[in-house]
């Protein structure tokens, strides 16, 4: 089964790194993926969108994903700036980074339309603020995004970290993901959903 | 030593691995988005002795980067640069030269659209501009495709004397993450021999290349250039297969079929497009569709009989490119008509992707189905739109001094753009 990953954020906040750590957790996983963004000049601060995806057989498709399983929002500003939601099937997994629970986002609608415990959110900038000093979030949220949807598993994640982040760095971004990971696990919706091996999004089309 | 083995790894990486595999004594380049990081990439390796005896030539031009790889070729030098769009055109006068003068250089294009207006997207207008020029073309499908051409690139281009552009998508290949075989250096070694000139300029042994050649042996020249080129039809798919046995991987060629067998309808494409043609042709299939697509690989030379042997079964062909020669439509199109004169093929041309517009699935299968149902005129503008060319149309019509059509475009767009407020 494929599943295809849209990522929004802006310039500078690693969006494109992002995509790629994800593949390459994938890859560790041992299974086929394909992360790249959407291309542009991109400036610090403008809205930036990545994608991957993640399947068992060599990918070969090359366009971009415009109704994605699973959507990792890095900013919560950009919820009323650009249409992160555009394209969305019911099935999709959403992953917020925020400190707010989900209910408190003013996405009624969305929340109504997504399968029950779909939309899910993470301190991720509050957790990378405590383990790096920075608010760099992308670790975090790939932690997340393990426990939430189980497409990577998290010692893949943490793998891919450690590869491109070599040292102290790499270190802090891994217990970063790390709590990220159980803060989703210790979470009731997550639980009831699982959190192993077993591929939980991408009831859609793909084959 | 450049490192080998299965990676995920960015497309400009691993085309940058694999020329360092090659072993390159002279590479030469400018940066332009979107083959700036294969280039930075090889800097790099130069820079931290992994690739040696190798230099690295800054130069201040892509003219003079193709310059300086004819001079390093024609020394007997393993020469590769890699340029795109502006980049390309800009050493447009040097590309004749590096093929006239019969000089192996091998080049990676990152196809990208030409201005103006000024565009760094993806498209094919870059490399179809210079389809004349001598080189010869490979076009290739994915990263793991541009890794196996251009170990195979090299070979061909030092087999024949003749120079070979490696076109990869810009931005969809160059910048995509995607699991790819990088080669071991010993597989490289043994499939690839030391460079052996078959010209060379020596202090020791003067020789004069790039005489005047006036009227009385011109055109035989020129004959010698295609009939030269021409060869590469035999060479290219003996390379394919000495690499497939070797790697273990079918790669490059001249063509590749994909579910053709009974189908009413073939696609007809080049580059990264390919796979997402194949994808919505499972779909289709599934849904009783006979269509199948055709994978040009080598656009130059052009495989002429091949390619009609392969369309020889197929009613309806659709030839979908990413270029568009302005004032006739398609370049691949006319191609094809020439490969299949005589016969009863009704043929489409579907130009799509100019300046970076997404070739959606979704576009795609309206597509195949509109030909499918022989509802497509002889040239389709594929996801145009419309609205837009004709509000700009009727201005121009309107006014005089209606100005800059782009800014035009862009203003009703609300995008920002320059020029006079209406």
């Amino acid at each position: 089964m494929q599943v295809e990953v849209r990522i929004h954020g802006r310039g500078g906040q690693g969006v494109v790194t992002a995509a790629e750590l994800l593949s390459v957790a994938a890859f560790n996983d041992g299974r086929h993926a394909q992360a790249f963004p959407s291309f542009g000049s991109e400036r610090t601060g403008a809205p930036v969108v990545a994608f991957c995806r993640i399947g068992d057989r060599p990918i070969r498709a090359h366009d971009p994903i415009l109704a994605p399983d699973a959507l990792i929002v890095v900013d919560p500003t950009l919820l009323r700036q650009v249409d992160v939601f555009g394209g969305l099937p019911d099935h999709a997994d959403v992953l917020i980074n925020t400190s707010r629970e989900p209910d408190a986002l003013g996405l009624g609608e969305l929340g109504e339309r997504l399968a029950p415990g779909r939309l899910v959110t993470v301190p991720a900038t509050e957790l990378a603020r405590e383990h790096l000093g920075r608010p760099l979030p992308n670790a975090a949220l790939l932690g997340a995004f393990s426990a939430q949807t189980g497409a990577v598993s998290i010692e893949s994640v943490i793998a891919a970290i450690r590869q491109r982040f070599p040292g102290a760095v790499g270190e802090q971004n891994v217990a970063a993901a790390m709590q990220a990971h159980r803060h989703l696990q210790t979470r009731p919706r997550a639980l009831q959903r699982g959190s192993g091996a077993e591929l939980q999004i991408g009831q859609g089309s793909h084959a | 030593m450049p490192e080998s083995g299965t990676r995920q790894i960015e497309g400009s990486r691993a085309v940058a691995e694999t020329v360092g595999l090659c072993r390159p004594e002279v590479i030469c380049a400018y940066p332009i988005s979107p083959q700036t990081h294969i280039v930075e990439a090889l800097s790099n390796l130069v820079q931290a002795g992994r690739l040696a005896p190798c230099e690295f030539v800054n130069v201040e031009s892509e003219f003079a980067a193709m310059s300086v790889a004819i001079g390093a070729s024609a020394t007997g030098a393993r020469a590769y640069t890699a340029t795109a769009s502006q980049g390309l055109l800009y050493m447009a006068e040097a590309l004749y030269n590096a093929s006239g003068l019969g000089l192996p250089i091998v080049m990676t294009v990152a196809n990208r659209a030409i201005g103006a207006p000024i565009n760094i997207w993806n498209d094919h207008s870059d490399s179809m501009s210079q389809r004349d020029s001598g080189w010869i073309q490979l076009y290739v499908e994915s990263n793991q495709e541009a890794v196996d051409v251009h170990v195979q690139a090299f070979r061909l281009a030092e087999q024949l004397s003749l120079p070979v552009m490696v076109c990869m998508d810009g931005f969809v290949l160059t910048h995509a993450v995607e699991r790819v075989e990088l080669p071991t250096q010993a597989q490289v070694d043994a499939f690839l021999p030391a460079f052996e000139p078959q010209q060379l300029l020596h202090p020791s042994d003067p020789v004069t290349i790039g005489a005047m050649v006036g009227p009385e042996a011109f055109m035989e020249v020129r004959y010698l250039a295609h009939h030269k080129q021409m060869q590469a039809l035999d060479q290219i798919p003996e390379i394919a297969a000495a690499f497939e046995q070797r790697f273990g991987r079918s790669s490059g060629g001249l063509l590749r079929r994909y579910r053709t067998a009974d189908a009413e309808l073939v696609v007809v494409a080049l580059g990264s497009v390919v796979g997402t043609i194949e994808d919505v042709i499972d779909e289709l299939r599934e849904q009783g569709m006979r269509i199948g697509a055709l994978a040009i690989k080598t656009f130059r030379p052009w495989p002429a009989q091949e390619v009609r042997e392969a369309l020889a079964d197929a009613p309806v062909v659709l030839v979908l490119e990413k270029a568009l020669s302005i004032g006739i439509g398609g370049i691949v199109s006319q191609n094809v008509h020439s490969a299949l004169q005589g016969t009863d093929a009704r043929i489409h041309t579907a130009i799509a992707g100019l300046g970076g517009r997404p070739i959606t699935k979704q576009t795609l299968r309206a597509l195949f189905t509109r030909a499918h149902e022989n509802e497509l005129g002889a040239t389709t503008f594929v996801d145009l739109r419309r609205d837009l060319v004709d509000r700009e149309l009727q201005r121009a019509l309107a006014k005089r001094r209606s100005g800059p059509h782009a800014e035009n475009m862009l203003r009703d767009l609300g995008a920002v753009a320059a020029g006079p407020l209406t």
